[in-house]
């Protein structure tokens, strides 16, 4: 095991990827000399050279088109998009190319294709610069959606992301690239896409958290141990595939569950969520699911602002206490 | 161009316009549904660019896309079972006429999304590109995807990377209904090869040796690391957008004026006169087409539907 921040596990693993196989390589905007605006590509121009490590014009529908392109020709690219909010600009691209083109193909293409960036809030990014916007890609069949939470599993899922023959959104969290963790060195480490985490096992509540979520949760959890409470914290690390298994079982073991994200509460991730244990878990609940995430607002510039849109620690901790009934 | 690569293009563009004189008849007795993008009138395009082409060079093509998967080395029965619905179709029922496509012959796909398919053909040419290869791309489109920003993205991308890509507009005069000179700020696209710094022309589309001549050029330039070309064919569509298409943005005598410029006759009436081939052996060879049609729509008429147990298949490959 190394200590790494968030942002090198994921350089490093690129690298290791490459120098594995031939037929990966990355483009986006600023990623070569510059390193990427967050350095998760430092370095690799040096190591790699400029035919596998492409800058890219300010082209983002080009840029997946061409790596939709480049994956169905038999290379295995990793397209680096600023920000995850930019995937706007090229939806035709993934959501009606890259997501369809196998199934369209009577399953006669392959689309190794990783699509990655970070997103959220914390930088004063303001509305078109800090949204969660894995929902989307969620709801339209045809792309495995990764949210890594820490260094160790960012890694780990971004292995599995490379040798995946599907295309994958890759959503990187912009606070937690300064974040240090434990990554295995292993240059093998993979974690298997559709298998949720258990951060933390407890007895009284399931609580499922994505992204730079799960160690806020982490810390409410630890708290409300002091009063007593057991809380069931999960991880479930991939939206598509769902590890439907460990969030039911963790269901009917607590009969209670609240789900926590920083996308739009409104038709986010936790909306499926909750009624995926209502449809599956109705006769063990005790109480309501529960569902945290951002309010129907596009996310304001100004700190105080901003945090009133996202849920904060006080919103989670009076959520498990509502299904508690305490 | 060479005896055998004429009589090539020439089977090529009447295998063409025997497949889609046959799913014109076959989309009115009902036997085929959806949308249905007739390519009669453009063959020359087609067939000629794809005669110089590999299986290891890619091309995308459009909605209109029937007669470039031909021309790339479709065989008729699975892309007439694939216009039908059925499980023998190249796509196994799941694409229909828009999404025909064939990755093993380097065709990365017809595309129902006007543009949508251009900077595919373009990630063909990067990976050609970077495996070292002189293989190159073909990416096929309308005047209509010339004002879609994706398309300026790719000739912008293709020139900055230096790609072995070529772009292959197929103008033919009209968006649906709406003309070109209602909606296209130029009249020649050619011209807007300018400004990505690559060279642009435009040829008679339904002339065989015009585009024979403009994509050698091309296809040289390309495989020897020059990098992309743009080539604007103009041609004309004889059917409407759709096979149900009312038709009325044009005249009659504006069809029956494109219609005598028959881009097959005129390669016919050329080969005759130059002793290239007999109009007897041309016959021949119309003759053979119409009876691997024949069989064609007969292996597509007795081909099962999918088994709707397969209905979510393929949706990822694991």
């Amino acid at each position: 095991m190394s200590k790494k921040s968030y942002s090198v596990a994921i350089r490093d693993v690129i690298a290791e990827e490459m120098s594995r196989d031939d037929r990966v390589f990355i483009i986006g905007e600023d990623i070569a000399e510059q390193g990427g605006i967050f350095g998760c590509t430092r370095g690799l121009l040096e190591q790699f050279g400029e035919e596998r490590v492409r800058n890219t014009p300010i082209s983002e529908a080009a840029m997946i088109g061409a790596g939709v392109g480049a994956s169905i020709s038999g290379m295995r690219p990793i397209v680096e998009l600023m920000y995850m909010d930019f995937t706007f600009v090229a939806m035709d691209q993934i959501l009606n190319q890259a997501a369809k083109i196998r199934y369209m193909y009577g399953g006669k293409a392959t689309l190794p294709l990783v699509i990655r960036g970070q997103q959220g809030v914390g930088r004063g990014n303001a509305a078109t610069h800090s949204q969660s916007v894995e929902s989307i890609f969620m709801h339209f069949p045809g792309l495995k959606v990764v949210m890594p939470s820490n260094p160790g599993e960012a890694a780990g899922l971004l292995r599995t992301a490379i040798r995946d023959d599907n295309p994958v959104m890759f959503f990187e969290h912009k606070i937690l690239y300064n974040t240090q963790g434990e990554v295995n060195d292993d240059p093998d480490f993979a974690i298997p896409f559709g298998e949720a985490n258990i951060v933390q096992e407890g007895s009284d509540v399931t609580l499922i958290a994505t992204s730079q979520y799960v160690n806020r949760c982490k810390a409410v959890a630890e708290k409300l141990k002091q009063d007593g409470i057991s809380v069931e914290l999960i991880d479930p690390r991939t939206l598509v595939p769902f590890d439907t298994e460990t969030v039911i079982d963790s269901v009917k073991k607590t009969g209670r569950a609240v789900v926590v994200h920083e996308a739009h509460k409104t038709a986010g991730p936790g909306a499926e969520i909750a009624a995926m244990i209502m449809e599956e878990a109705f006769n063990y609940l005790d109480a309501p699911v529960l569902r945290l995430g951002a309010a129907a607002c596009p996310l304001p510039f100004n700190l105080n602002l901003e945090n009133a849109v996202v849920p904060q620690e006080a919103d989670i901790e009076s959520a498990i206490k509502k299904v508690l009934y305490k | 161009m060479d005896q055998e690569k004429m009589l090539w293009i020439y089977r090529k563009m009447q295998e063409i316009r025997k497949f889609e004189e046959r799913a014109l008849l076959l989309f009115e007795r009902n036997e085929l549904r959806g949308s249905v993008h007739l390519y009669i009138g453009q063959e020359a395009v087609a067939a000629t660019v794809c005669s110089h082409l590999r299986d290891t060079d890619y091309i995308s093509s459009t909605h209109r896309g029937h007669g470039h998967c031909i021309a790339k080395g479709a065989e008729l029965g699975p892309a007439l079972a694939e216009m039908m619905g059925k499980a023998t179709g190249y796509c196994l029922g799941r694409g229909g006429s828009m999404h025909i496509a064939d990755v093993t012959k380097g065709n990365l796909g017809a595309n129902a999304i006007v543009g949508g398919g251009v900077p595919i053909a373009l990630g063909g040419a990067l990976a050609n590109q970077m495996r070292g290869t002189d293989d190159i791309a073909v990416a096929f489109f309308g005047d209509g995807a010339t004002n879609e920003g994706i398309v300026h993205e790719s000739m912008n991308l293709a020139s900055v990377w230096n790609l072995p890509l070529i772009f292959v507009c197929e103008n033919n005069l009209y968006g649906i209904s709406t003309h070109t000179s209602q909606s296209t700020a130029v009249e020649d696209i050619s011209v807007r090869a300018v400004a990505y710094d690559m060279p642009g022309e435009t040829v008679d589309g339904n002339d065989v040796l015009s585009i024979d001549k403009a994509i050698v050029k091309a296809i040289e330039r390309a495989r020897s690391g020059g990098g992309p070309s743009l080539i604007e064919c103009k041609t004309y569509r004889w059917q409407g957008h759709w096979t149900g298409d009312p038709q009325v943005y044009r005249t009659r005598e504006e069809v029956k004026s494109w219609m005598e410029k028959c881009p097959i006759k005129r390669f016919e009436e050329y080969m005759v006169s130059k002793k290239i081939a007999t109009e007897d052996e041309l016959k021949k060879i119309e003759e053979e087409v119409i009876v691997q049609m024949d069989a064609a729509e007969k292996f597509a008429l007795e081909s099962p539907e999918p088994d709707p147990a397969t209905v979510m298949d393929n949706v990822f490959c694991y």
